[in-house]
């Protein structure tokens, strides 16, 4: 794959430096000079000293061959117009995906256009959270390119599906068991079992039905 | 009119400032307390201290209310973003955003967001002052002297600023 890095600080950095190991190709646009000359130290002439956030240079840095450009610099504003500019450089198949540092502004930078975002600030929520003993409730991911995402609910005592069978479960429609977790392993014959507390069940649904997923799962 | 202004530099400010003389309900954010200062002390509008990137911010001065926004601070990014939410997410009217890069100006217009850029604006002038014609850029060129005129005679200094630069 041909990946064009938007920015080279230290996420950028050792971004590009992971994806050569893996056997990819990478460009890095990095506008500051003496980090530009650090990482091409580091990693060879796979560095464009130039604005990422000016269409001329994301051409110059063969956007429009690229499988996939990646925004992450440390300001939202910056990784939103690298994304939209680099949509309007790139082919059809390239992907544009932004880093988000407000986890917010994920939903705005959708609205605007830009289907794929990261929050790290939302990963590291996430991980917190499933760390939590009380488990609980916790949409794991959106899926990219539709309206569903992965849920995880961690079945307590008095919820609603506490002791009922997989089947008689009253899902949206739309959404589906992916599977059932118990003791660590994943429960086979699914649909004939019944629900124990400490049972973590994934499922996929439509996002915005995210609320009844939590009314008959969770209470 | 309900307008919102992003960015109280030398341009927002001084927009801010001829608005409200018009009458119209002004509002004003800056990320900056201290470039509130630039506001001249007539200003009846509202001042909000706050990041206009940012969708509560906007959402908190009732941006939804508003018919112009100007996003017009000194990074063409943060304005481009702060005036597609304006557009996208408010559904504010009249939509313009400081865009000082020509190319990145071109490919916004096409978003329906209306874009100044003192770089070219600025360039086409001098050129046609330098060639004489004067059609192209009179209007401008009275309407700034005249209000020049009319700053420098209104200019009172006042004590705290000599006191704060030296």
């Amino acid at each position: 794959m041909y990946v064009v890095v938007a920015g080279g600080g230290e996420v950028g950095y050792h971004l590009a430096k992971a994806l050569i190991e893996a056997g990819h190709e990478v460009m890095v646009i990095e506008s500051d000079r003496r980090r530009a000359a650090w990482i091409e130290e580091q990693l060879g002439s796979v560095v464009l000293n130039a604005p990422a956030d000016e269409g001329r240079y994301q051409l110059e840095a063969g956007c429009q061959r690229a499988d996939a450009v990646l925004a992450v610099t440390g300001e939202d504003a910056r990784n939103l117009v690298i994304c939209q500019l680099a949509r309007y450089n790139c082919g059809p198949h390239g992907r544009v995906i932004a880093r988000v540092n407000d986890p917010k502004n994920e939903i705005v930078f959708k609205t605007l256009g830009i289907q794929e975002t990261v929050s790290s600030t939302r990963v590291l929520m996430n991980v917190i959270e499933q760390e939590l003993p009380t488990g609980g409730f916790l949409p794991l991911m959106p899926l990219t390119g539709s309206h569903l995402e992965i849920i995880e609910t961690e079945i307590q005592p008095g919820s609603p599906a506490h002791g009922e069978p997989v089947r008689g479960l009253k899902l949206p429609e739309g959404a589906l068991i992916g599977g059932i977790v118990r003791g660590g392993k994943l429960l086979s014959g699914a649909g004939e079992a019944v629900l124990e507390k400490g049972d973590r069940v994934i499922v996929l649904a439509p996002t915005d039905a995210e609320s009844e997923v939590r009314a008959a799962l969770y209470g | 009119m309900n307008v919102v202004i992003v960015g109280c530099g030398r341009v927002g400010s001084t927009l801010a400032m001829l608005l409200d003389e018009e009458g119209h309900q002004v509002t004003v954010v800056d990320t900056d307390k201290a470039a509130f200062k630039h506001l001249p002390d007539g200003y009846r509008g509202i001042t909000y201290l706050g990041n206009g990137a940012d969708h509560d911010v906007l959402r908190r001065i009732g941006l939804d209310q508003a018919d112009w926004f100007l996003a017009l601070t000194e990074g063409d990014n943060r304005n481009l973003m702060s005036a597609q939410i304006a557009k996208e997410i408010f559904g504010v009217k009249r939509v313009i955003a400081k865009v000082n890069d020509p190319i990145r100006a071109d490919i916004y217009r096409g978003k329906g967001i209306q874009t100044v850029s003192r770089t070219t604006i600025l360039a086409v002038l001098l050129r046609a002052m330098l060639r004489e014609e004067g059609e192209v850029g009179e209007v401008l060129i009275q309407r700034t002297l005249e209000f020049e005129q009319r700053l420098s005679g209104q200019y009172k200094p006042n004590p705290r600023w000599v006191t704060a630069k030296r």
